[in-house]
């Protein structure tokens, strides 16, 4: 089988979220970058994979997936589906659950924070301190959620890792990058759990990825 | 024997106990699960919550939801929150040959159930959404007056995202395939209250084929009937 064909800088979290997923699935992949500076992602060739003109986009064969949550769920269905649980219908709506809590609550407050410490400086601008703290309030309170869940289980769907866990991998790893590296020391069974997601081979993959070499 | 087989379906459906919604009729989230509810036939109660009275942050609320938000959803044991996830959970639990919404069976179909069902989350609920805010919730919900600059800016960003649906829908009858999805669905509620609620429903009539999509749906039976209970006119 050929290698699929993961498009999109290894700077992006959306990209290294598919990473994350590929490597735990043991889907043979290939990384090819795309040149923001040049204006890559809005060339027709790169429009043809992702309409929207935007990283990630993976390429199967003739099939194009876009939208890095698709894409995840496309790895893990092509090679491990155990990481969805879509044959037992309790066990894969607990991992619907926390994928959605990944992407509009966890993320969604992330997200922000990584771009003002991490990509607004690089593109020239000034840190917004103010947008840094209010989704600090917001990412703390998620983190009360997550920390009564882990309490309950070990992984976020139940006793068994699935994507869930695994999207949340490239975000958390760039918040090492930040001043707030230490935000999980308040929250001991979300440490806990994320100390045992770095110990996975997939996850030191995705790590060594985005260190500044690559 | 297919009529038997439906006959049959329709019957250990009305024998289940019928699942609970949570939350109030007129959220586009709570919206999403029950247009999967109509679709698959499904017996549903629509549990109201006291939002200006706070009951999204009531204790009772809080175990069915730890962000407090809606919809929470109830099937006998199983609790489960975030409208995708439930809907989800009723479309699996509905499956039938004849009804197949999410295609789990099929690597490819599938994999454009989830890409349209994330363009929805990501591109075109944020372009529609702050249009219908500001003509509609922000004025008759806050009093608020509508801020014109937001609207416009969101027309422009509404228009880019439906130029790229106009050409997806020009080359498949609906937006997974040929096929009716949850990708789809997930588009009702947003699309209706901007059809509705704002004066910009003319938007569609530039993209012809995302406008035969749009009442295509609002053809069906389960989103007549959703439409009706969401109305902002009556």
């Amino acid at each position: 089988m050929a290698p699929v064909k993961l498009y999109g800088p290894t700077l992006s979290w959306n990209v290294t979220r598919c990473v994350a997923a590929l490597e735990e699935a043991g889907v043979e992949y290939e990384l090819v970058p795309i040149n923001f500076g040049t204006g890559e992602h809005k060339s027709p060739e790169h429009v043809a994979r992702n309409p929207f003109g935007q990283v990630p986009a993976l390429q199967d064969g003739d099939l194009y997936v876009w939208e890095s949550r698709a894409i995840c769920k496309y790895a893990c269905r092509k090679n491990k589906p155990e990481l969805l649980k879509e044959g037992n219908l309790e066990e894969s709506a607990m991992v619907d659950v926390w994928l959605e809590v990944e992407a509009h609550q966890y993320t969604s407050a992330l997200s922000p924070i990584l771009f003002e410490c991490l990509i607004h400086p690089m593109l020239g601008g000034a840190t917004d301190q103010k947008v840094i703290d209010e989704n600090l309030v917001k990412l703390k309170k998620v983190l009360e959620v997550y920390e009564a869940r882990l309490t309950k289980c070990k992984y976020l769907a139940g006793d068994f890792l699935s994507l869930a866990d695994l999207n949340h991998v490239s975000a958390t790893l760039c918040l090492a990058a930040t001043p707030y590296a230490s935000l999980f020391d308040a929250y001991p069974h979300v440490k806990a759990w994320w100390s045992d997601m770095l110990a996975k081979p997939s996850v030191q993959k995705v790590a060594a990825l985005m260190k500044p070499s690559s | 024997m297919l009529r038997l087989a439906t006959i049959a379906t329709t019957l250990t459906r009305k024998l289940m106990a019928p699942v609970k919604v949570f939350g109030p009729a007129a959220s586009t989230n709570v919206a999403r699960v029950l247009v999967c509810l109509e679709e698959v036939g499904a017996d549903y109660e629509l549990v109201d919550i006291d939002f200006p009275g706070k009951g999204h942050k009531r204790p009772d609320h809080l175990a069915r939801n730890p962000f407090g938000q809606v919809p929470a959803f109830q099937d006998g044991d199983v609790i489960l929150f975030e409208s995708r996830a439930i809907a989800k959970y009723v479309l699996r639990k509905y499956k039938s040959e004849q009804l197949d919404l999410l295609r789990e069976g099929n690597l490819e179909e599938a994999a454009m159930v989830d890409v349209w069902t994330e363009v929805e989350t990501h591109q075109y609920h944020p372009a529609l959404s702050p249009i219908v805010l500001e003509c509609f919730i922000y004025p008759t919900l806050r009093g608020l007056p509508t801020n014109q600059k937001v609207v416009d800016e969101s027309l422009e960003k509404a228009k880019k995202v439906l130029e790229i649906y106009e050409t997806h829908l020009s080359k498949h009858k609906y937006l997974a395939g040929d096929f009716v999805s949850f990708a789809d669905f997930n588009h009702f509620a947003c699309t209706f209250y901007f059809m509705d609620a704002t004066p910009y429903s003319n938007l569609f009539d530039s993209y012809p084929y995302v406008k035969a999509w749009w009442e295509n749906l609002m053809s069906r039976p389960s989103m007549k009937k959703l439409g009706a209970n969401m109305s902002t006119r009556n």
